[in-house]
């Protein structure tokens, strides 16, 4: 029997008039699923999907105005959609444990982390006093928290990312849940700390028999943990299978083609496969197939009626008419194929430092510095993406800022075609503006919400005077070269998806003519569906207009398939730089082969596993010597002396590693 | 001409700010986000029925800002004179009340004196008639409390009868409405709450009657200290609470809004500047500061008498002095809100794209800054009206309001001081004050509330 079996769970939000009438937003639209005890169920999808919706519906926790239509919900038998709330209470944290996404806020941050599991543990069990700080201590130690008697005491933003992660999860745990419900448990988190969670909640599963609802948008997190796969799209389940049949053969049209969005290292130089259009509102009425509109495949009779379930065997079964799974094609790009830039580098950046300095007292002396960028070289040629690596916090983004002086650097230089930009006051750089520019990661914060888009776009012209005259051509001729309508212009960035507000954004940067593009994560708040369509736009702008992207990620695989060079960062200085076949197949920094290793990967296959144990330290106070030894499994004696100088492997390869010569 | 208009300053500045506002509401219906944020203003009915009361004081407020001097009768040949005495609009309408002043108190609808008198003969001590209150009834007392209740009747009678036609009116300009925008394009129907409005006119309109056809023949809410009528006093009054209540922040706005944006946005020495002057400016107690502002100002307006043509000149003169005092003090809270939320859009990522592409500081300030502040603005300048329509009451009480001759809120609160200890009680000046105050700062306030909720951008659309 089942530990949780839900069945045809509806969740609805009576809408007010929103425009287009009173009508009724249907986030969940009939799901039902198992998951049994011990059981690892993932359920997969895109942003819009009402995939958490579905976790708050399990708890009872909806949103005001949102509540479960129909459906039932059995919890070990006992149905919950139908319990009073008093003893609905004792599930929500006792039998069901949650985790979610942003470690951060699911804090209280003026409670000791002590306080915090105490509370939940006398809450659920009958643990007192002295009793329950040591059960607390316990649970500190099972989630892997090292000295948990200081731990307990301390507060919570005296802890990183992944450890305030791992006192959620030993909240959760004081419970002693048989189910635990974990919303995107590590996006918020570093690949590296992400392995760690992982792992972590993986060896939690198999010791404690506990079963597991994993919710997350990502393939490699999915392939790396779960039993099984429900993939949910529009408020439904449209496939469910286990994963290695998923894996082996996805079967419907949707689940092919997250698959085929994904990027890597095989589909560079080519094109993505995307899925046009977004997921449909939850307000949509639907008659047929929810997919119909994104679907290369849907035939007429998709759009009368939703498909029926259909059972493939081996536990698969999906909903679609297709009696064969679609080939999706993905161009087979040419690869990497230049390998040396012939062209004079268009940027050069030697030595460039950003310290931000501390002050303390009342005289606010400088008593230290965080040294956020801290001595780095880039070289990057004309039409050459050099994608910039690491975790954050690692200072990538500040140098990106200061490549473009919107962050004044400390020192160094930076020759931005033959011309040195830091010792350039503000009036002197304008005119060197237009040769760069920079995507940002946000798309919803990066367009200001006040302005159409057309005077988004026109800004940069007018501040920086280029095509004077009338911008409406121009802009109308942008959008087009984006994939936007020319009218689209007139509107406000409000009425665009965030795929399409990153497109405005890279509109707006192209105004200008620019030679130079600094990318900073232009696709991590996007999904992968999207992020396949503004890859694809940023390789086709390369191609046509010969742009040098200086690209800022933390995402191997886009790294893998869009970037000529790589230079990996660690705590403000470049530890590992060269082509990125060599640092992505062979590396031999530490650190890159432990960041690579900790990339969850679809195939399932990893390489061999470099644990990270802790954290990335502080830039304020970095370790003596490298600054990687504190973590690195083979540091030895000179790497707390002295931080190792340049190794030369290869023909670009360049690595700062005593060991790796 | 019979009249000669006189525009005093504050008469100026009030008819400057509401063309102000008309053309404000004309630009916020171009703007999309603006226009969704109002129309949700105007569906909620607690707004609408508070903007109603509102627009109520208002009328009133802007008839006793039509200023005018009445030509004195004077022979054929001489030179046209006009009196020295300035009258208002509202003077005008409210002539019955204005020039039918009794000895000293009386109680309200009362017939006679609140206080006894020797009568002429010295035999007797009693209260005698009023003049004008209940004159109509000549000796026939016995009918006193049916001809309330007759006047009172037909009073509201008559405004029931005019809410009836007004409600109508209303009703066929939303079918109307309706109509045309069946037949347009979007079919977003703006759902004005009118049906709030016309419930809020309903009891106005028939106290109103009520009140009008009662003044004809009493003093509604009695009479003061030297027998003006009350209810003409606390209609007086609103025009100063209002005038208080816009023009201290329309000196206000500008100065925090500037101040605060470049705090939050330059940042460096010029932050610690605005900082220091706006921790420095609170942290000396607020009535002290402004009481000793009022004083130095009074003295200044005291040995120049030659600036000023009339007392009523000068008065106005005191009325725009406070508003200033007023707004030079009360800045600093509004500035300090925007200091902060410019602090976090400084570091969005719209306004570093704008420096990407070197757009100048104050350009970003005016682009990308001030739009995405006006939300806060306007919510401080509706939170900001009632607060200082009570601080004018406060300051009046303490004595360094308005002047003594300018009739306020404040002013009749302070001689209540002397009403309440005195035996028997006089209680309606104070009661008429405080019921017309807490009206208008009560239809603020919940104006207020429905503004900042439909601009919180956490409220879903």
């Amino acid at each position: 029997m089942s530990l949780l079996a839900v069945r045809d769970l509806a969740i609805h939000i009576p809408q007010g008039d929103s425009g287009r009438g009173v009508g009724v937003a249907r986030p969940v639209d009939g799901i039902s699923f198992d998951i049994a005890a011990g059981e690892c169920y993932a359920l997969l999808g895109e942003s819009g999907c009402g995939k958490s919706m579905t976790a708050l519906g399990l708890m009872r926790l909806l949103p005001p105005g949102a509540r479960a239509a129909s459906g039932t919900v059995s919890f070990a038998g006992r149905e919950l959609l139908a319990l009073p709330e008093s003893s609905m209470r004792e599930y929500r944290g006792g039998q069901i444990g949650m985790i979610f996404q942003e470690p951060a806020t699911s804090l209280n941050p003026v409670l000791t982390v002590g306080r915090q599991i105490i509370e939940a543990l006398e809450l659920h069990s009958a643990l007192r006093g002295e009793a329950a700080r040591e059960r607390a201590m316990e649970l500190l130690a099972q989630v892997g928290i090292p000295d948990p008697g200081r731990r307990l005491d301390e507060f919570p933003f005296q802890l990183s990312g992944g450890l305030r992660q791992r006192v959620m999860i030993a909240i959760a745990l004081a419970g002693a849940p048989k189910l635990l419900i974990a919303d995107e448990p590590t996006t918020a988190l570093d690949v590296t700390i992400q392995a760690q969670v992982l792992d972590l909640l993986d060896e939690l599963r198999r010791t404690q028999g506990m079963a597991l609802l994993l919710i997350t948008h990502d393939l490699g997190v999915v392939a790396r943990m779960a039993d099984r796969i429900g993939v949910m799209y529009a408020g439904q389940l449209v496939e469910e299978a286990p994963r290695a049949a998923f894996f082996a053969r996805a079967a419907h049209p949707y689940s092919v083609r997250l698959f085929a969005a994904l990027p890597d290292a095989q589909r560079r130089g080519g094109a993505l496969a995307t899925i046009p259009g977004s997921v449909p509102p939850a307000d949509t009425q639907h008659g047929g197939c929810r997919f119909v509109e994104r679907c290369g495949e849907a035939r007429e009779d998709c759009r009368r009626a939703p498909p029926p379930w259909r059972e493939l065997g081996a536990g698969q079964r999906l909903r679609c008419v297709l009696e064969r799974a679609p080939e999706v094609s993905t161009k087979v790009g040419a690869g990497n194929t230049a390998t040396t830039p012939v062209a004079p580098p268009l940027l050069d950046v030697q030595d460039l430092r950003v310290h931000f300095p501390i002050r303390r007292g009342v005289l606010q002396r400088q008593v230290g510095a965080v040294r956020a960028v801290d001595g780095i070289a880039l070289s990057l040629a004309p039409g050459r993406t050099l994608a910039l690596v690491g975790e954050s916090g690692c200072g990538k983004t500040t140098a990106g800022k200061a490549l473009l002086q919107l962050i004044r650097p400390t020192a160094g230089s930076v020759l931005l075609d033959g011309a040195e930009l830091t010792t350039r006051s503000t009036a002197e750089l304008r005119p060197l503006r237009a040769k760069m520019q920079m995507v940002f990661q946000d798309p919803f914060a990066s367009l200001n919400p006040r302005l159409r888009v057309g005077e988004i776009i026109a800004e940069g012209m007018r501040a920086l005077g280029v095509g004077a005259g009338d911008t409406a051509p121009r802009v109308a001729a942008l959008l087009q070269q984006v994939g936007l309508r020319p009218e689209m212009a007139a509107r406000y960035p409000h009425e665009f998806s965030g795929g399409q507000r990153q497109r405005i954004a890279i509109a707006r940067a192209l105004a200008v003519k620019p030679q130079l593009l600094v990318c900073d994560e232009p696709t991590s708040a996007l999904d992968v569906s999207v992020q396949a369509q503004i890859l694809n736009l940023l390789s086709d702008l390369q191609r046509e207009l010969g742009l040098a992207y200086l690209f800022i990620t933390h995402n191997i695989a886009v790294v893998d398939y869009l970037a000529h060079q790589v230079a990996v960062m660690y705590l403000g200085r470049i530890v590992e730089c060269g082509s990125a076949d060599e640092v992505l197949r062979s590396p031999r920094h530490p650190y890159t082969q432990a960041l690579l290793a900790a990339v969850p990967r679809i195939d399932g296959a990893g390489r061999e596993v470099v644990k990270l144990e802790g954290d990335m330290p502080s830039a304020a106070n970095p370790p003596a010597g490298c600054h990687f030894h504190p973590r690195c499994p083979i540091a030895g004696e000179e790497c707390k002396r002295d931080y190792p100088g340049e190794t030369r492997i290869g023909a670009t390869q360049v690595v700062r590693c005593f060991k790796a010569a | 001409m019979m009249f000669q208009p006189v525009i005093l300053w504050s008469d100026a500045l009030l008819f400057l700010l509401i063309l102000a506002v008309i053309g404000l509401a004309v630009w916020a219906r171009r703007e999309d986000n603006l226009r969704a944020a109002w129309s949700r203003v105007l569906r909620d009915p607690v707004a609408m029925s508070a903007a109603t009361v509102l627009a109520a004081f208002v009328v009133i407020g802007l008839l006793d800002s039509l200023h005018y001097r009445v030509r004195l009768e004077g022979k054929a040949g001489e030179p046209v004179r006009y009196a020295v005495e300035l009258n208002s609009a509202l003077d005008a309408l409210l002539a019955n009340l204005r020039t039918r002043p009794e000895k000293t108190y009386s109680a309200p609808l009362a017939t006679h004196l609140y206080a006894k008198e020797t009568s002429t003969d010295g035999t007797q001590r009693d209260f005698p008639r009023l003049k004008h209150g209940g004159a109509h009834l000549g000796e026939n007392l016995d009918v006193h409390g049916a001809d309330i209740a007759k006047r009172a009747l037909f009073g509201a009678a008559a405004g029931a009868l005019l809410w009836f036609a007004m409600h109508l009116a209303l009703r066929r300009l939303k079918a109307r409405r309706c109509g045309i925008q069946a037949d347009g394009a979007g079919g977003a129907a703006q759902a004005v709450a009118w049906g709030a409005v016309s419930l809020t006119l309903a009891p106005m309109l028939v106290l109103g009657g009520a009140i009008v056809a009662l003044s004809g023949g009493y003093h509604v809410l009695g009479t003061d200290k030297v027998g003006q009528d009350v209810l003409y006093l606390t209609l007086k009054s609103i025009r100063t609470g209002l005038l208080i209540g816009t023009l201290t922040t329309l000196i206000m706005l500008p100065l925090a809004v500037l101040l605060g944006i470049l705090a939050g946005y330059v940042g460096g020495w010029v932050d610690d500047l605005i900082q220091y002057l706006y921790t420095t400016l609170s942290s000396i107690p607020g009535v002290l500061l402004i009481a000793a502002a009022v004083l130095m100002m009074q003295v200044i307006i005291d040995t120049h008498p030659d600036w000023f043509a009339s007392s009523a000149e000068r008065a106005d003169a005191r009325l725009l002095a406070l508003c200033l005092i007023l707004g030079m003090t009360s800045w600093t809270g509004v500035a300090r809100l925007l200091r902060g939320e410019t602090l976090k859009l400084r570091e969005l990522e719209y306004v570093q794209a704008a420096q990407a592409f070197g757009v100048g500081r104050f350009a970003i300030m005016g682009r990308h800054i001030l739009p995405n502040l006006m939300h806060i603005v306007l919510i401080a300048l509706v939170m900001d009206f009632s607060g200082l329509v009570l601080a004018e009451a406060v300051l009046s009480y303490v004595g360094v309001g308005v002047d003594p001759s300018t009739i306020s809120f404040g002013t009749m609160i302070n001689t209540a001081r002397m009403e309440l200890a005195r035996e028997p009680m006089v209680w309606w000046s104070l009661a008429a004050a405080f019921a017309f105050m807490f009206a208008l700062v009560l239809a603020a306030n919940l104006f207020a509330d429905a503004v900042r909720d439909a601009f919180d951008p956490r409220v879903a659309k």
